[in-house]
């Protein structure tokens, strides 16, 4: 399963993931290996068979729907790279 | 005298507390002590809280104790604890200071263990060998030049090295049995749901498991005892049907030990081989019934498994954005995207980086269902497999690794090579199940594991067949090179 520069670069924009050109062309060597392995599942006939999201059989898990206080704003920003005006500023979005 | 905490059990610990041989300070000193004279040859830690620890000891010695309040424990630093630094051995998270306790942590807490610190792992735990830390390699006890397995390689350590009788640790793909199994202790890992996963910091959500490591099976059955339960805050958590019990069995009288030999034909080190053999003609000495089972799609776990933990990886680690928390790259000019891909970057290891390429390419639209699709399909097979399988015996019993310790930096340039560790943990994962390793002997002076699995919520069952065939067996915990170092 041979992979280009072009889909590691399409999957890196994907997964916002920035790649120097050494790595690009390590990660495409190394996901063709991969993914190479992983062919091996191809043998197995699988029509019929559902498929596993979840191993255990646990159906919708509820809890009294009873209000009680969130995180403190002050305590949650204390982590934030760069808060302001109470909130997370991040760089423009366009 | 300086106290010999190798080798010293948690039941042993609460002996000496009990009896006032000792006193929690003098206790938790000793190994405090221990791993200032030689974590720098481990490097088991990554942080220490010798000041908070000892405060907690002076309070159970002047306030009185009972139960495990007292007992030292060390946890791996993919658990949330609250004002006290966590990084899941990421730079991403590096400095990172959670606001809350994950549950686990809450009663580990609540049960008065004192913990020593944070124990070092593969980043975000994705890793067989805990060479992929940002803060550095750990090494195994056994021998410096080799890896303690991983990727909770930190915790096993320290439990092997005598810096912590009890140390807790996450299996997502065998990150705690396999480590166990590499360093010569026990480890477990409980049913899917059995320990809350809130404030587990998140690698693949639906494998995920948190369990203890210890030098007995009975340590690690009183340590389920404080972790198992459910938890509100993990929707996913339950209640078990019956709850731990710490096991006296000294036979396997009625048990029926399945063996998946098709599985066992290749790939086993001859050594590892020949001792997981003498562990099964010791389970038959005890009076187990030992009987062929087969698993025939347990040989697809590795491919199924290296597509579903990275897809879930993939989504779960969207989060390290560099907003809300954790390390952040911005150069002037940056939009928010232009600033993910640089904090992203920088902060995510090798291996992480890979297997997010790896789950965002087996989700991304064109290849879902040759992919994902496909490996999830393959889940169900392997849990039908087990099922049957149990139709047929009470647990299945198979080695824990497939080699023994491997030397530190063999297998980091060929991925596949690093992955193929877990081929015998993995289908226990994906199908949810409980499973243990126990130290059954040793191969070119290194530990073997040999693995018991049960069906769901059939840690009990596990337990009692573990300390039995543990007492048979006979293994003595104390590594040679750290007997070397006290000589």
């Amino acid at each position: 399963m041979a992979i280009s520069d072009a889909d590691v670069l399409h999957v890196a924009r994907l997964a916002r993931l920035r790649l120097d050109q050494d790595e690009v062309g390590r990660m495409r060597e190394q996901l063709s290996t991969i993914l190479g392995h992983v062919q091996e599942l191809s043998k197995l006939d699988l029509g019929v068979v559902a498929p596993t999201a979840h191993a255990l059989d646990v159906s919708n898990s509820v809890r009294p729907d009873a209000s009680r206080p969130s995180w403190p704003r002050d305590e949650v920003l204390r982590e934030a790279p760069d808060p302001a005006d109470g909130g997370f500023r991040v760089p423009p979005t366009a | 005298m300086m106290m010999d905490t190798a080798g010293l059990s948690a039941e042993h610990c609460v002996e000496l507390l009990d009896t006032r041989e000792v006193s929690c300070r003098e206790l938790v000193s000793a190994y405090l002590d221990r791993i200032d004279r030689d974590d720098d040859r481990v490097h088991a830690f990554l942080r220490t809280r010798r000041e908070l620890a000892l405060a907690e000891a002076d309070g159970f010695d002047r306030d009185g104790r009972t139960g495990l309040q007292g007992v030292p424990i060390a946890l791996k630093d993919i658990l949330c604890t609250k004002g006290e630094e966590t990084t899941a051995g990421s730079r991403i998270l590096e400095g990172h200071v959670p606001i809350y306790d994950g549950g686990c942590v809450t009663r580990v807490k609540a049960a008065g263990l004192v913990s020593l610190g944070k124990t070092n792992m593969d980043e975000f735990a994705m890793g067989s060998s805990t060479e992929n830390s940002a803060f550095g390699v750990t090494h195994n006890p056994w021998d410096p030049d080799r890896v303690p397995g991983g990727s909770s390689g930190g915790s096993s350590a320290a439990v092997a090295a005598g810096f912590a009788p009890l140390a807790l640790g996450t299996d997502t793909g065998g990150s705690i049995r396999q480590p166990a199994a590499l360093c010569g202790v026990v480890g477990m890992k409980p049913t899917y749901g059995a320990v809350s996963r809130y404030g587990l910091i998140a690698f693949a959500s639906s494998l995920d498991q948190i369990g203890p490591f210890a030098h007995t099976v009975r340590d690690c059955a009183l340590l389920l005892q404080v972790i198992c339960g459910k938890d509100e805050c993990d929707a996913t958590s339950v209640e078990l049907p019956e709850p731990i019990v710490v096991p006296e069995a000294q036979d396997l009288r009625g048990v029926r030990l399945g063996v998946p030999t098709g599985l066992l034909e290749q790939g086993i080190e001859p050594g590892v081989r020949e001792s997981f053999d003498a562990g099964i003609r010791s389970a038959k000495g005890l009076g187990a019934d030992v009987v062929e089972v087969a698993l025939p799609h347990a040989g697809y776990a590795l491919p199924a498994y290296y597509l579903i933990a990275p897809a879930e990886a993939s989504a779960n680690l969207s989060r390290f954005d560099g907003v809300r928390y954790g390390l952040r790259r911005e150069e002037a000019g940056d939009t928010i995207v232009d600033m993910y891909g640089r904090t992203r970057a920088e902060g995510f290891g090798a291996e992480v980086k890979r297997r997010i390429m790896l789950g965002t390419y087996a989700l991304s639209a064109g290849y879902y269902d040759a992919y994902y699709g496909m490996a999830q399909k393959v889940r169900t097979r392997i849990r039908e497999d087990f099922q049957a399988a149990f139709g047929d015996c009470d647990l299945i019993a198979m080695p824990t690794s497939p080699t023994v310790a491997f030397r530190i930096g063999e297998r980091v340039d060929d991925p596949w090579a690093m992955y193929a560790s877990d081929v015998l943990t993995v289908p226990v994962n994906l199908a949810g199940l409980p499973g243990i390793s126990i130290p059954c002997g040793l191969s070119e002076g290194l530990p073997v594991g040999l693995q018991l699995v049960g069906p769901a919520f059939a840690e009990n069952r596990i337990l009692v067949a573990a300390h039995a065939l543990e007492q048979a067996l006979g293994f003595d915990p104390r590594p040679a090179a750290t007997a070397e170092a006290q000589a």
